[in-house]
């Protein structure tokens, strides 16, 4: 998909035109705006870091002997709503979906720039929000705000943190129609459909859920705001309401967002799979419309998370069935990014560890999924530890996994420089063991019945918990170490050049880091995706 | 219950354990195929054709969309999909027998309150915490919520249901195995949710009979409820086949189970959430004929009362204990209040 | 860039056609999601009314019809001149244009001012729910005053959306008196447009759904 353009090499790229905050403050380049993204998702990430720590070191024994209940609860639930709302969400879209996708379809910026860097103000107030809840004392009503306990019940700051997610909401939104206009209008001549890199049907997949889900969620806790904080009832029994609506409206948005988060990283997969194999994806039409199949079906499987909260049998049936269907096209993914390895001439540099290690542990966190999805078994595994397990498995070991394997893969072209091979090996095989460690026992957990969000638990849960929480330091070990190489790399890297992997999509065309506006020459496409005839394959290990 | 050194599984204690614990063997095995299946061929990709200075593989140039490519998209479509559906329908049959409780179930009440779970058998026996069951028979749970959405849930048999404010749900389960098993509240429901537990003791026939012969001394649920009744003063315009006609309000005597029609027409059926909601909110579902005078007993009646009060309605319809052959009871006849307008009454008391 | 006449075309953008296309492509798309929006509400409202026919009746009864029927009138009138102000924006009549905005200003500003005198109305008479909501003659209180949650939450979501077009409106009309839209570029009027009209559709169904429950059975319209 190269073009005839000669890429041409600048001095000014765009961290060097412009200098001072308010160049950063008042940007509209995406990809600055990216940046600045790429810092804020890792303070989140790393304060859910430090909460999940809480939780860990609290699970090492059956007593609740490091924080009372009040303060666990509260500690669970904004590991969860950080974690979720304030990084998982944003992470790939945000930082690497910004930064890309003008670059992948060859467009100077994104469609609508000044409301793209709205969405980061948006995210920042909501952030702000929530970070004001959790500095005056927290919330306890898990990430989930099941009604009545958070209206009516909880003693947290659920106003505002309710008010936070509804806010930031509007920045996932304005994202994904960002993302959804560029795509649809912003293609270089030559670009069809079917010549856009699967990162980019990846991004539009998620953005249509953005679009879709999100004012749901939005209401929904507008709502809540409402009943909790001027008893206008809406889900309360008391007022006349009903508790389970809430639980329809909550999971309408947030089953498909599990797919914000993941169809990203399947997007990135897709990528680097491809490039360290130096060969086609195998099934590039299959992987781009499992992406929109993902995106579609998802919507319609939120009553699988209410198998025993009162909903009839016969919409169970239904929402577990359909719940089996969504399952296909991540199998069918699957399937192809190991085809693709077939026949290739692969490279095991630490982005395709990273990937190697998401297909592995994505497969399990899928076919875990389908645990859950069968009625007969979530009646026993809803609401116990196999759930938080399957969950870590796609979000920690799907989308984290996924996000890094794109940070290291596409490192060199938003900084022009090499992030050092041999501690990003280390810490690629760290984070993959460590996790394992940690959640794999939460599957026998969750089978031996300890419910999920437990301050105090039975003593013969205890071997399993200290298991979780060792590999949960070795995980944090290998989340730790990125950071540090990674900020040591824009000093100390080597330079990059322009495409240091031999990848084929467009934005490897231009000189790394991109200048202001990305291209020299608005490239014309004028080959199919993912060509790598000429593409000269070196070993950069 | 002593603490037990390291398991893979929970004891299965019911009978529905059994064939969960088959199924999720059967879910285990398809999950490390696959697992190991792609574990495997990745490594065996990364090994084989791993980068090697000049070499190029035959082949380089598949992508999928060859005639051989097709075959293997449609092959790894179709039978993870055929799979998943012996997965679905295996899982959905099991769930339809958790789901719908035996005719000859043993009812038992349960309330969830923040932090504490309260129990009711029908013989008057109560207590918190714990629950006291015979082995062999099949016990059906009814459970409300004072508060917070709970979730009774006994690992040991594989089964669990939400607990909510407002409305009853059920549960069921056959325990085969005497002994003691934890008791959890799954659903998230504040501070002490961890601590909202216990114990589920399963009592040999014998046992059972002891321990319930140990009860409150405050006879049956029905007693407790008819108690209730009268002191409410719910008799005052309702019948109930003791006190006389008046014309007020539907007569209770053999109402439960029967269809009733309301005032704009519409047909319901009386169960407990109805028994309950017209306590609660008499005008919400006002039967056909009469006029709006109850008051509501919202706040007056605890859930617990509501449950004895709702037993004591059932108890004027003898034959709700094996209600699939209930015959619809002759006091209530939908026909006839649809053509008068008002209630169908004994003969002897027009 | 100039070589479009006055037309502004950003620097990311190749052309004035691909500017105008993504504009209109992300406010369609941003309609969808104000319907995705809005339609939480309408679930919840389905979702109740089937359970409480005969509260949500008597509740609806209470609302004042009158009121509800001119404010829709108005709604449908600035509609028309919204339509007539993007029609000569087009055709580059800037003084009608400046007229029929105001126009619409004007009729925006009618339905938020009798909006208010309604809410003012519902709390002089105790029917905002919570502590102090009463509903005399209410058989079913508790069901009527969760009518009157939704009442509240989507007219009150539907007055929000009213207030943003105002102010935008308010700017949109210093523009045009500026001159700054021509019949080569008057995309913000277009795209304004659009959202005056998916606001405008939104109280065509918020009317009937909560002022015009059951008004035969219960003796008539008024």
């Amino acid at each position: 998909m190269i073009t005839a353009t000669v890429p041409v090499r600048t001095e000014v790229n765009y961290l060097n035109n412009e200098h001072g905050l308010k160049s950063w403050l008042l940007t509209g380049d995406h990809k600055r705006i990216a940046v600045m993204y790429l810092i804020v998702v890792t303070v989140f990430f790393f304060l859910g870091g430090l909460y999940a720590a809480g939780i860990r070191l609290e699970l090492t024994t059956p007593q609740g002997d490091l924080f009372d209940s009040n303060t666990y609860n509260k500690v669970f639930t904004m590991h969860g709503i950080l974690m979720i709302f304030f990084f998982l969400i944003p992470s790939i879209p945000a930082t690497l979906g910004n930064f890309l996708i003008p670059l992948m379809v060859g467009a100077k910026d994104l469609a609508f720039p000044k409301i793209n860097l709205l969405s980061l103000y948006i995210y920042a107030v909501g952030a702000l929000f929530t970070l004001f809840a959790l500095i005056s004392g927290g919330v306890d009503t898990g990430w989930t705000f099941y009604t009545p306990f958070s209206s009516s019940y909880s003693n947290g700051y659920v106003l505002a943190v309710g008010l936070g997610i509804f806010i930031n909401g509007f920045s996932s939104i304005l994202t994904g129609l960002n993302f959804i206009v560029t795509i649809h209008r912003m293609r270089a001549p030559g670009l069809t459909w079917f010549r856009l890199p699967l990162f980019v049907w990846g991004h539009y997949a998620t953005s249509m859920i953005m679009i879709l889900g999100t004012p749901v969620i939005a209401v929904t806790l507008f709502l809540l705001v409402l009943e909790r904080g001027f008893h206008i009832g809406f889900f309360d029994p008391a007022y006349g309401g009903d508790p389970v609506l809430f639980q329809h409206m909550f999971w309408f948005y947030s089953h498909p967002a599990v797919y914000i988060m993941i169809l990203p990283s399947m997007g990135v997969i897709s990528e680097v799979i491809s490039t360290f194999s130096s060969k086609k994806p195998f099934g590039y039409t299959f992987i781009a419309f499992s992406s929109v199949a993902i995106a579609v079906f998802g919507f319609l499987v939120w009553g699988h998370h209410m198998f025993v909260a009162s909903q009839s049998t016969y919409a169970g049936l239904v929402f577990s069935i359909l719940s089996y269907i969504v399952a296909i096209p991540s199998a069918i993914k699957v399937f192809n990014w190991t085809a693709t390895m077939y026949n290739g001439r692969v490279r095991m540099n630490t982005p395709m560890l990273y990937a190697v290690g998401f297909i592995g542990l994505f497969t399990i966190g899928g076919l875990t999924g389908l645990f859950l999805a069968s009625m007969g078994l979530d009646v026993h595994l809803t609401d116990t530890y196999f759930v938080v397990a399957h969950f870590h498995y796609v979000m920690v070991g799907g989308a984290i996994l996924g996000y890094l394997a794109g940070i290291h893969f596409w490192w060199p072209k938003m900084f022009g420089v090499m992030y050092p091979e041999a501690p990003s090996k280390v810490s690629a095989w760290l984070v993959f063991l460590g996790f394992n460690l940690t959640f794999f026992p939460q599957f026998i957990l969750g089978y031996m019945g300890m419910p999920r969000r437990y301050h105090v638990y039975p003593p013969e849960f205890q071997v399993l918990n200290v298991l979780s929480s060792a590999g949960a330091s070795i995980l944090g070990i290998g989340f730790l170490l990125p950071a540090i190489y990674l900020t040591w790399s824009l000093k100390y890297g080597k330079p990059a050049g322009p495409n240091p992997w031999g990848a084929t999509t467009l934005e490897w065309t231009t000189s790394s880091p991109p200048p202001p506006d990305n291209f020299a020459v608005t490239p014309i496409v004028t080959r199919e995706a993912y060509d790598y005839s000429d593409q000269e394959v070196k070993d950069i290990g | 219950m002593e603490p037990r050194s390291f398991q893979l599984l929970p004891d299965a204690a019911s009978s529905i354990a059994v064939q969960v614990d088959s199924l999720y063997a059967f879910f285990v095995a398809v999950s490390a195929f696959f697992s190991l299946l792609v574990a495997f061929l990745i490594i065996f990709f990364a090994v084989k054709y791993r980068y090697r200075q000049g070499f190029i593989p035959a082949g380089i140039n598949e992508d999928g969309h060859s005639v051989g490519g097709m075959v293997l998209e449609i092959v790894w479509s179709v039978i993870p999909l055929g799979i998943s559906m012996i997965m679905f329908a295996w899982g959905a049959s099991i769930y339809f027998t958790e789901a719908r409780p035996p005719a000859d179930a043993t009812e038992i009440f349960v309330t969830g309150k923040q932090w504490m779970w309260k129990v009711q058998h029908m013989e008057g026996a109560r207590e918190i915490n714990e629950l006291h069951v015979p082995v062999n028979r099949n016990i059906r749970l009814t459970m409300t919520s004072e508060d917070a959405i709970h979730d009774f849930s006994v690992p040991a048999f594989r089964t669990k249901a939400d607990v909510l404010p407002g409305r009853y749900t059920t549960e069921w389960f056959r325990p085969i195995k005497v002994g003691a098993y934890h008791l959890f509240c799954a659903e998230y429901c504040g501070t002490k949710h961890s601590a909202m537990g216990g114990t589920v003791y399963v009592l040999s026939e014998a046992d059972y009979a002891d321990w319930l012969a140990k009860g409150s001394g405050e006879g049956s649920i029905a007693e407790q409820g008819q108690a209730l009744f009268n002191q409410l003063g719910c008799g005052n315009c309702h019948p109930n086949a003791i006190n006389n006609y008046n014309g007020r309000a539907p007569n209770l005597a053999g109402i439960y189970h029967t269809k009733v029609v309301l005032k704009d027409g519409s047909v319901t059926r009386v169960d407990e959430a109805y028994i309950r909601e017209s306590v609660m909110y008499p005008q919400a579902k006002l039967v056909a004929g009469y006029d709006d005078i109850m008051p509501t007993f919202q706040g007056l009646v605890s859930e617990e009362g509501m449950i004895k009060l709702i037993e004591y309605v059932k108890s004027l319809s003898p034959r709700v204990g094996s209600a699939s052959s209930a015959p619809p009871q002759p006091v209530t006849s939908s026909a006839t209040e649809q053509k008068t307008g008002r209630p169908a009454v004994p003969a002897g008391k027009r | 860039m100039d070589s479009h006449g006055s037309v502004a075309v950003r620097h990311h953008f190749a052309s004035a056609e691909q500017q105008k296309d993504a504009a209109t492509i992300g406010m369609w798309t941003f309609l969808v999601t104000e319907v995705m929006f809005f339609g939480g509400l309408f679930l919840a409202y389905f979702v109740y009314r089937q359970a409480y026919p005969a509260a949500f009746a008597a509740a609806s009864n209470k609302t004042d019809v009158l009121i509800g029927a001119f404010n829709t009138t108005v709604l449908i009138c600035s509609s028309l001149t919204m339509a007539l102000a993007v029609h000569y924006a087009s055709i580059g009549k800037k003084n009608l244009l400046v007229l029929f905005l105001i126009l619409t200003l004007l009729l925006g500003g009618a339905f938020l001012g009798v909006k208010t005198i309604e809410y003012h109305d519902k709390w002089v008479h105790h029917e905002i729910p919570g502590a102090h909501y009463e509903c005399d003659g209410c058989a079913d209180a508790v069901h009527t005053s969760l009518f009157f949650s939704l009442y509240f939450g989507m007219t009150g979501l539907h007055a929000s959306h009213m207030i943003v077009g105002f102010v935008i409106l308010v700017m949109l009309i210093f523009q045009a008196k500026k001159g700054k839209f021509t019949p080569e570029w008057y995309t913000p009027i277009e795209m304004f447009g659009l959202y005056w009209h998916f606001v405008d559709v939104v109280w065509i169904f918020l009317f009937p759904l909560l002022y015009l429950i059951d008004r035969t059975k219960s003796g008539g319209l008024f």
